[in-house]
């Protein structure tokens, strides 16, 4: 008998999230050699075309899902704690999974251990890698923020499902091959009664990426000096197509949302490039972003503790030198494509 | 209103981490409430200076976090529960079970944690007691209002975007930055602490638990330190030129444009 793994496909603002794929990758890697299903659950407005069902569907299994259970309801536009849980619960009924996954983003994170708590499961938070050895299934994480770091396991005799999240852009996509295909299955979703009613929500940032998927990070400190000093980075930002930041100077300054706050209090972030400006770099700061994989920064001071982890180092007034970013990397933009 | 705040003992966030024996070491290290705690027990004590009531703590852990519950009666809280037992395992399953086992006949109107914990950062516990009490939750919560009657509009960001929520008392909230700005303990504060009711307990003071349900359902194999970055290159010459430069390094050496 083959088993089940399963993976929550998150959807935001009308798109899989790209660690939806990234959780399909995970079940492939935790599957190995051993005959598995690996089934994706996704919560849909009952709206949805069929045209996108289908888009969401081929994208998970191009990456290795074998099936696609989705559930509808008018108010899957928004999470909905309560309602999200139901729906997962009413999934795992039926699919009778031995690992789920999620995102450990927003949502994940929310919904994870609640339904754990419920089926008394085990849940492994915040994942960065995951290996098999000598028959275990090591699951790498981050303590305090990523200054050190542990590898945990399942354990115990319980018969619960494994549950994992595991962090964005940190697992690799599987190869994609689009000859692959599955069922999609519809899951008459009956839901449970709510107690709690989400009356509104306000989009701060609609069109702008977050923090955590992003491939580029532009992340402003104090020197940013004002609510203004944030609008160079921001540009920087749109060129690169990447996200804007902030340390926990500038955003208890006041200069910026705390949603912005990259640090041991705010998020961890690993993009691609980071692009620190006017971030002196303290502990609780590099905490936060010292998993990137290039880190570049600016600052006035030659002796910030910033250059200490930086790739490459510019010593100068961001308010000067990020213009001059901005520009080089358009112009180089321009003269690629 | 009867509130009990969730409360765990962090090392500071400026503090780096060091390993001895396949542990992390604590020689030296500066203690506090886990911040994202430390909103809930502020916001504690604003909702009972509103509305009267008692402001509970609960953590569990080693003696030591005696002091962090110290600092959290200092601002303002009445009372403190430490459960304090060797045979609790490190994994939020069984954490999550001693604390609701704990609460279950405590009648709390409204319980308050941390978003998450700086230190191990899993954010389950909390989550997770709410499931076992059978309350709603609402996680990373930025603005809490509760009127007389018991019903709470509650904001929770979530990535960025403010998530408005309607729930009933009793519930389980856990606190995002923003929340509010906690207070700093006053001396007569602190004086005062020293009187308020402190309790140290086992698992044997909390009736209907059995150690075969606490289980741990995960465990570390393994600990270590990241690879250490190294200083890289601090680029020369006048600033535009240095823009240039960097773009031909980002794509000839680190290959990421």
């Amino acid at each position: 008998m083959s088993r089940t793994i399963l993976t929550f496909a998150e959807i935001r603002n009308h798109e899989l999230r790209q660690v939806a794929l990234e959780a399909v990758s995970a079940a492939v890697k935790i599957a190995g050699t051993a005959p598995s299903e690996i089934a994706s659950c996704l919560l849909v407005p009952v709206d949805t075309s069929l045209d996108a069902l289908e888009r969401y569907a081929e994208s998970l299994f191009t990456h290795g899902a074998n099936r696609v259970y989705v559930l509808k309801h008018a108010d899957f536009t928004a999470y909905h704690a309560e309602l999200y849980l139901g729906a997962v619960q009413q999934v795992v009924s039926t699919a009778n999974p031995e690992f789920i996954i999620f995102g450990h983003t927003s949502v994940g994170r929310d919904l994870a251990p609640r339904l754990a708590s419920m089926l008394q499961a085990g849940q492994i938070s915040d994942v960065t890698a995951i290996q098999h050895e000598d028959g275990n299934l090591l699951c790498t994480r981050p303590l305090y923020a990523g200054k050190a770091v542990e590898q945990r396991a399942f354990t115990g005799t319980s018969a619960a499902p494994s549950i994992i999240t595991i962090r964005p852009n940190n697992i690799p996509l599987s190869a994609p091959d689009s000859s692959r295909s599955g069922e999609v299955i519809e899951v008459a979703f009956a839901p449970p009664s709510l107690r709690t009613i989400v009356r509104d929500v306000v989009r701060k940032t609609s069109g702008t990426l977050d923090l955590s998927e992003a491939k580029i990070i532009v992340s402003g400190g104090r020197g940013v000096k004002s609510t203004n000093g944030f609008k160079p980075l921001e540009e920087l930002a749109s060129v690169l197509n990447g996200a804007v930041g902030a340390s926990r100077g500038a955003c208890d300054a006041g200069y910026c949302d705390y949603g912005l706050q990259i640090g041991q209090t705010g998020k961890v972030v690993t993009p691609e490039i980071y692009i620190a400006c006017g971030i002196s770099g303290a502990i609780q700061h590099l905490a936060g972003m010292s998993g990137s994989r290039v880190i570049i920064a600016v600052n006035k001071d030659p002796e910030a503790p910033i250059f200490k982890v930086a790739d490459y180092g510019i010593v100068g007034d961001l308010f000067e030198v990020v213009p001059l970013l901005t520009t080089a990397f358009r112009e180089f933009l321009e003269h690629e494509a | 209103m009867n509130i009990w705040v969730l409360l765990k003992q962090t090392f500071d966030t400026e503090e780096k981490i060091v390993l001895t024996g396949g542990g992390i070491s604590e020689a030296g290290v500066k203690w506090i409430i886990n911040p994202y705690d430390e909103y809930a027990v502020e916001e504690a004590i604003r909702l009972v200076e509103q509305h009267g009531g008692k402001v509970n703590l609960l953590s569990v852990g080693p003696e030591r976090a005696g002091e962090a519950l110290r600092t959290a009666l200092a601002m303002g809280a009445d009372e403190a529960v430490l459960i304090h037992d060797s045979r609790i395992p490190q994994d939020e399953w069984a954490i999550a079970k001693v604390l609701s086992a704990f609460l279950a006949d405590q009648g709390a109107d409204l319980i308050l944690g941390g978003n998450f914990s700086v230190d191990n950062g899993a954010g389950q516990v909390a989550i997770r007691i709410a499931e076992q009490l059978g309350l709603p939750h609402i996680g990373s919560i930025t603005k809490l209002d509760i009127s007389a009657a018991g019903e709470a509009i509650v904001h929770r960001d979530a990535e960025g975007d403010t998530e408005i929520i309607d729930a009933h008392l009793p519930a389980l909230f856990t606190a995002q930055q923003g929340l509010n700005e906690p207070r700093y303990p006053t001396l007569p504060g602190i004086m005062k602490a020293k009187k308020k009711p402190f309790r140290l307990l086992s698992l044997d003071d909390i009736p209907g638990i059995s150690l075969q349900e606490l289980e741990a359902r995960t465990t570390r194999v393994s600990l270590s330190l990241p690879p250490s970055r190294q200083a890289g290159v601090i680029l020369q010459g006048d600033l535009a030129a240095q823009a240039a430069d960097l773009i031909r390094r980002l794509r000839q050496d680190a290959k990421v444009i």
